[in-house]
């Protein structure tokens, strides 16, 4: 019996939104014929319970403490028993600091391959077929596997999670697998962000390598600071010349974020930044160039100096209260 | 074919500190690094550029404009080289597989400092899979002795998957550690400062051990005229995929075990409203408009 094993995860205690987000894309590869979705979580049975409330159809919690350190040997075993417990074809996990590595780790391990930061995923043929971006977003990608086991990670906030449903049953079960791990975790820390994180943002301000430098970057913090709940973001060039902390790169190596409002201030809108941030309900650009890619993208934009739009702009909303 | 047997780990080669030390430094004692390259389209091309033949599922090499070195890989050479700079010297030898002009990006390296390139060329490398290159790396590497060290890019601009460095380590058997933005050797260890979602984590692996470098690590240096004329005369070896072990229904583009079923450039349609006004200041106040009106702000 075929079947989709969700990987999720949590962050502080709380299960992560990837986590419903991949069931989400499990239970639409489930409706297309590919089997029942198994969720693991490295966590407590009542994390397992959320877990099928949210759509899994069975869940596992994996409860040994080394885990926690969230490095790939101590995981692959646990991977491994969840896989073996539901049958599973299909491995989803989350385009994240945990994905990013057990996917491939598994893959290997399995003798199969893995494809990274998915964005569709389908059944055909009663096979996983996926897309994915490539070449910094220029192109597409559709992929498909030639072993039994079909690992992909998905980006994060392309499928929606369904709201949880009290009345969903399965079965929660207990593992302890886990594995000795070469590598030590000695420590971690917080990126120094102040304010509200990237990703829950409601409202992201950007600024590109086109602000000329670095102090602008407090223009666009004065600017986020006329909205509710705004979070200020950096393309990766603005990143790469250290003007903004690498931790707050939109991008294709950074975050992916979809905000219902994205303001993106002299970005002209490469491939690599898009790809972070195409999800946007409404995008604005200000950008001296008409042709700039980012401003083709957008719902409005002006044509000007951000230097002489910005100030405007922040003295106009604070205006409206 | 992914056993490991056959390889086994070379014996650390690195210098216990706590050892007398040598009087003179053999080249046997020294420190054995790797670092995997790759040359792709440059990421910069603009996007009007940028095209696909649909039906070959392969890019058209855009008009005029080189490929580059990977940008992450620089970094992954300069890690080597300041490694071997604080360890009072070492050796760092340089794998790329792709086409002739692969050769581009281990001369950089050279002359960056590395001493020694492989190029791995064959007609059979040609559209092959991050799981087929993790296993031509894995034999070019064992066929090299191994390593105590090997370094990557943390993924390739082009296919941005950052899976070939899990899939050498499963493959020779070494811990991984990815997304480096700094790394420290203490003795047989290292301890690396990596970059994750929303922060920082620090590790510490034993060595021999692959490492994957991220651009938080900083600037790479920029080879000199000098250097690059010492470069000349430093050696590229070129093997085939069967100097390297490589069976030829491992690599091809037919035995991909990720099969590409198509490749092409989505479609943008614009639905920009462009906001006028006499001056910047009723521009500003136009768009504000506009998005009250909106419920944006």
């Amino acid at each position: 019996m075929p079947g989709i094993l969700v990987i999720a995860q949590s962050s502080e205690g709380n299960i992560a939104p990837i986590s419903y987000e991949l069931l989400g894309a499990a239970r639409q590869l489930s409706s297309q014929g590919a089997g029942n979705v198994t969720a693991l979580i490295a966590g407590t049975e009542a994390q397992a319970k959320d877990l099928i409330a949210h759509g899994a159809d069975a869940a596992i919690a994996a409860s040994n403490p080394a885990l926690e350190a969230g490095t790939v040997d101590s995981y692959l075993p646990a991977v491994e028993a969840a896989l073996q417990q539901s049958g599973a074809d299909i491995v989803l996990l989350g385009q994240t600091s945990l994905g990013r590595d057990l996917g491939p780790a598994l893959a290997f391990k399995l003798k199969t391959a893995v494809a990274m930061d998915c964005v569709e995923l389908k059944i055909a043929g009663g096979r996983l077929r996926a897309t994915r971006g490539c070449y910094g977003g220029n192109a597409r990608a559709e992929i498909t596997w030639k072993a039994a086991t079909q690992v992909a990670t998905v980006k994060a906030k392309t499928f929606d999670g369904l709201a949880a449903d009290a009345s969903r049953s399965g079965s929660v079960t207990a593992i302890d697998a886990a594995g000795e791990t070469r590598v030590k975790v000695l420590g971690v820390s917080k990126a120094a962000s102040t304010g509200i994180k990237l990703e829950d943002a409601e409202v992201v301000v950007s600024g590109g390598r086109g602000l000329g430098d670095e102090s602008a970057f407090k223009m666009l913090e004065t600017l986020a600071g006329t909205f509710k709940g705004a979070a200020v973001g950096a393309s990766r060039a603005a990143c790469d010349l250290g003007w903004y902390p690498p931790s707050q790169q939109v991008g294709l190596t950074g975050k992916t974020v979809s905000p219902n409002l994205y303001i993106a201030v002299a970005i002209s809108g490469a491939s690599q930044h898009m790809a972070g941030m195409s999800g946007s309900k409404n995008i604005v650009a200000i950008n001296k160039d008409a042709d700039a890619n980012m401003v083709k993208a957008s719902k409005f934009a002006i044509i000007e100096d951000y230097k002489k739009i910005v100030p405007a702009l922040i003295e106009e909303i604070k205006k409206l209260g | 074919m992914l056993t490991s047997a056959g390889f086994s780990p070379p014996d650390p080669l690195i210098r216990n500190r706590s050892a007398p030390r040598p009087a003179c430094r053999r080249p046997s004692n020294r420190v054995n690094i790797i670092v995997c390259v790759k040359q792709i389209p440059d990421p910069e091309t603009p996007s009007a550029s940028f095209k696909v033949d649909e039906a070959a599922k392969k890019v058209i090499p855009a008009q005029g404009i080189a490929p580059v070195v990977n940008p992450f890989d620089p970094q992954a050479t300069e890690a080597a080289l300041r490694l071997n700079e604080a360890d009072g010297g070492g050796k760092v030898t340089v794998i790329s597989l792709g086409p002739d002009s692969a050769r581009d990006a281990i001369k950089h390296a050279l002359a960056m400092g590395a001493d020694e390139g492989v190029l791995l060329n064959d007609p059979n490398f040609e559209g092959i899979d991050n799981f087929q290159t993790a296993v031509a790396l894995s034999r070019a590497i064992q066929k090299l002795g191994g390593a105590d060290l090997i370094l990557m890019g943390r993924s390739a601009a082009d296919w941005d998957m950052g899976v070939v460095p899990a899939g050498v380590g499963q493959i020779l058997g070494m811990p991984v550690v990815t997304v480096a933005k700094a790394i420290e050797k203490n003795g047989n260890s290292l301890k690396v400062e990596r970059v994750l979602d929303d922060g920082f984590q620090s590790v510490e692996v034993p060595l021999p051990a692959i490492v994957s470098v991220s651009n938080e690590f900083g600037e790479p240096r920029y080879p000199q005229l000098r250097q690059i004329m010492l470069a000349a005369k430093k050696t590229v070896q070129v093997w085939s995929a069967a100097d390297a072990g490589i069976g030829a229904d491992e690599v091809g583009a037919n035995n991909r075990w990720l099969p590409l079923e198509a490749l092409y450039v989505p479609k943008v349609v614009s639905n920009v409203e462009i906001i006028e006004g006499e001056t910047p200041d009723e521009k500003a106040h136009n768009l504000a408009q506009k998005l009250r009106a909106a419920k944006l702000v």
